[in-house]
């Protein structure tokens, strides 16, 4: 059977079990549309919420990020697991004993102030939105490359499924679609990468195998791959200079912070049935996505390795060491096409030859050798996942596996972005600000409404993505990190914080935030309005702008604190709610 | 809401105070433990090695996420149990 059917087999059942599950699933009260009713068992819930984190960035990029970027790539494993850890002891048990719907509900309640919650739902929106622009994107990608269909229509099919059961199923009907989709991508992720594990290493855990012997001579994997890419010029993989310490450093714990914010993730906690279940779910969410994260790394590594191997078979600089243009795999023909690899054989040696031609004191030596500079002319980052398979040699349907679980990373998160914009404009904004009296009906129908209208605003944006779609992922987290992750600590352990300086804390970390992106990135994104070129050399005490959303959560910290102090302390009435939250049984 | 009697409230505040000493002794593993080992002493720490890999180089690209798995199951384990202790538990 073609790839091309094979996959569209696959694609086509993992779509139908969406859509069966959604039939199953169907909602008719707000609870059960924006909480699930708060029936999720925790483990369920667990992997849920895994789905819904674990977006097409972790699925098809974070591999290819770590194997760029070596050892510096553990900021982005370290601090997308690390803010579980925040959300498990400093948010989750407390959210879910207040009882409400949404983020910023809370942050409206606990501030008494409708401006907060107005506030919250701007976060919000900018957050969400910039992720599913992305998402959307990834599943157009995903159709595009791995099974030759357009971005167009790919994006069409993801629409209709999404808007099946999310509009329907609400937040029941997404969860249980989630579990599904947990299964398909991890599937889809841990198979090619214990195959290729065994072929390299002999050892079947990934996570065991990058730190053994390579089958072929004997000496570590690590060691090997360190000693090889210094030969080529680059620096070693275990190496240190990736990035400054620093700024590993600030990255790490942005990310922490802000995934600690993303108020599509801390919703999940709303949906448990108990407060010990709140506490436990997020440690059984952190299982389902230590799976695929503890597997990234060799995953990255090992396609490093691959990839290396395949372009540098023989010993470096000895004139026959590299792959003929003709004897390059299959596999290289089929990314040829999507434009994502391109070679060119610069010195007319009919081979290849990989290496790093940025390096001043690589130069000499290359130039012994006779390379007159690198002939991998691109290698995108996504490929290290995408063509895995394939680089190892593995069946088509394992290739047609990835495409599916690329997909379902995709659509679930998605669909969890989706619903948390949409609730945050019927619930928040609708019945909390505009129209108070709103029928539960009419509040579900809103609900719907806005769920249609956000799937037609992604899909619209997904097709003509602004171009910085991948800009905006750093912006989403700055803002998570530094506006809604300190208020809500705040609302919890600081009873004394009032509306004022709550308010004044989260314009001041957002707007900190978004200026210092723009003064590096370019106002409002545009090309060319940048105040600063984004080179460390220029950076603010050589703060990387993806580094800044720690920054800006101590602005909000400092700012709310010290306005609180200068005003009108908070309400008797406040104080006793936040009492009451912070012990699980109700007085 | 009903009124608390003061030993009632008591029992509220060292409750509370026992929590937050629990967070802020996970919360000081879960700092030293990434950004300390897998960050600040990566460099020396990478003179050693475990299971093949360089330790500062495990710690960033593994350990780290294993430590974050068991202080989140062991805070949900001791904050039940302190629940217990004060009687508010729930049900």
């Amino acid at each position: 059977m073609s790839l091309q059917v094979l996959s569209f087999i696959v694609v086509g059942a993992t779509f139908a079990l969406y859509i069966g599950i959604a039939i199953w699933a169907r909602t008719s009260s707000t609870s059960e549309f924006y909480v699930a009713g708060k029936g999720i068992n925790p483990v369920a819930n667990g992997m849920a919420t895994a789905a819904d984190w674990m977006s097409a960035a972790s699925f098809i990029s974070m591999a290819g990020l770590i194997a760029f970027l070596g050892y510096s790539g553990g900021a982005y494993l370290m601090g997308w697991t690390g803010g579980y850890v925040l959300m498990a002891l400093l948010l989750a048990p407390y959210l879910r004993k207040f009882g409400k719907f949404t983020v910023p509900e809370f942050i409206g309640d606990r501030y008494y102030s409708r401006l907060a919650r107005v506030i919250a739902v701007i976060s919000l929106l900018v957050i969400s939105i910039t992720y599913v622009i992305g998402q959307m994107r990834g599943v157009g990608i995903a159709f595009a490359n791995l099974l030759n269909m357009s971005v167009e229509v790919g994006l069409f099919s993801g629409m209709v499924v999404v808007f099946i059961y999310a509009v329907f199923g609400g937040m029941k009907g997404i969860t249980y679609t989630q579990i599904a989709q947990y299964c398909v991508m991890i599937f889809a992720y841990t198979v090619p990468a214990v195959f290729i594990a065994l072929q390299l290493t002999g050892t079947a855990l990934p996570q065991i195998g990058l730190g053994s012997n390579l089958a072929s001579n004997n000496t570590h994997v690590l060691e090997a791959l360190d000693k090889t890419l210094v030969e080529l010029g680059f620096g070693p993989y275990t190496g240190l200079g990736g990035m400054s310490q620093m700024n590993m450093f600030l990255l790490t714990l942005s990310l922490m912070v802000g995934t600690a914010g993303l108020p599509h993730v801390i919703v999940r906690f709303f949906t448990v049935p108990r407060i010990r279940d709140a506490r436990k779910s997020a440690g059984w969410s952190l299982v389902f996505i230590a799976i695929l994260y503890t597997t990234a790394p060799a995953v990255g590594a090992m396609a490093m390795w691959n990839f290396i191997a395949t372009v540098q078979p023989g010993p470096i600089g000895s004139p026959d060491g590299n792959v003929k243009f003709e004897d390059l795999p299959a596999w290289t023909d089929r990314w040829e096409e999507t434009g994502l690899l391109a070679f060119e054989d610069k010195n007319g040696d009919g081979r290849v030859q990989y290496y790093n031609a940025d390096n001043p004191d690589f130069a000499p030596i290359a130039a012994s050798y006779g390379w007159e500079g690198n002939e991998v002319t691109e290698l995108d980052r996504d490929i290290m996942v995408l063509a895995n398979p394939g680089i190892a040699g593995l069946p088509n349907w394992v290739i047609a596996l990835v495409a599916a679980g690329g997909i379902a990373a995709a659509l679930s998160t998605a669909a969890g972005l989706l619903l948390a914009i949409s609730s945050s404009i019927s619930h928040d904004l609708l019945k909390g600000v505009f129209l108070p009296n709103i029928s539960e009906k009419s509040e579900m129908l809103a609900a719907r409404l806005s769920m249609v209208a956000a799937i037609l605003v992604a899909g619209y944006l997904g097709l003509n993505p602004p171009g910085f779609a991948a800009q905006v992922v750093a912006l989403a987290f700055g803002f998570a990190a530094a506006s809604l992750f300190p208020a809500l600590l705040m609302g919890i352990f600081m009873k004394s914080l009032n509306k004022q300086g709550a308010i004044a804390g989260m314009l001041a970390g957002l707007l900190s935030t978004l200026l210092y992106i723009f003064l590096y990135k370019g106002w409002f994104f545009i090309p060319g309005t940048n105040v600063f070129p984004d080179t460390p050399d220029y950076w603010l005490f050589g703060i990387s702008t993806g580094g800044f959303g720690a920054i800006g959560a101590a602005i909000n910290f400092v700012v709310a604190y010290l306005v609180s102090r200068a005003t009108a302390p908070t309400p008797e009435h406040i104080k006793q709610m936040v009492e009451d939250v912070r012990v699980p049984r109700s007085s | 809401m009903s009124e608390m009697t003061p030993s009632q409230q008591e029992s509220r505040h060292l409750y509370w105070r026992k929590n937050l000493k629990i967070i802020l002794w996970s919360l000081a593993i879960w700092a030293f433990v990434s950004l300390g080992l897998g960050i600040v002493f990566a460099e020396p720490l990478n003179n050693l090695s475990i299971g093949g890999y360089p330790l500062g180089f495990w710690f960033a690209q593994q350990g780290a996420i294993y430590t974050f798995l068991i202080l989140i199951f062991f805070y949900a384990w001791r904050m039940n149990r302190l629940d217990r202790e004060f009687g508010v538990d729930e049900e």
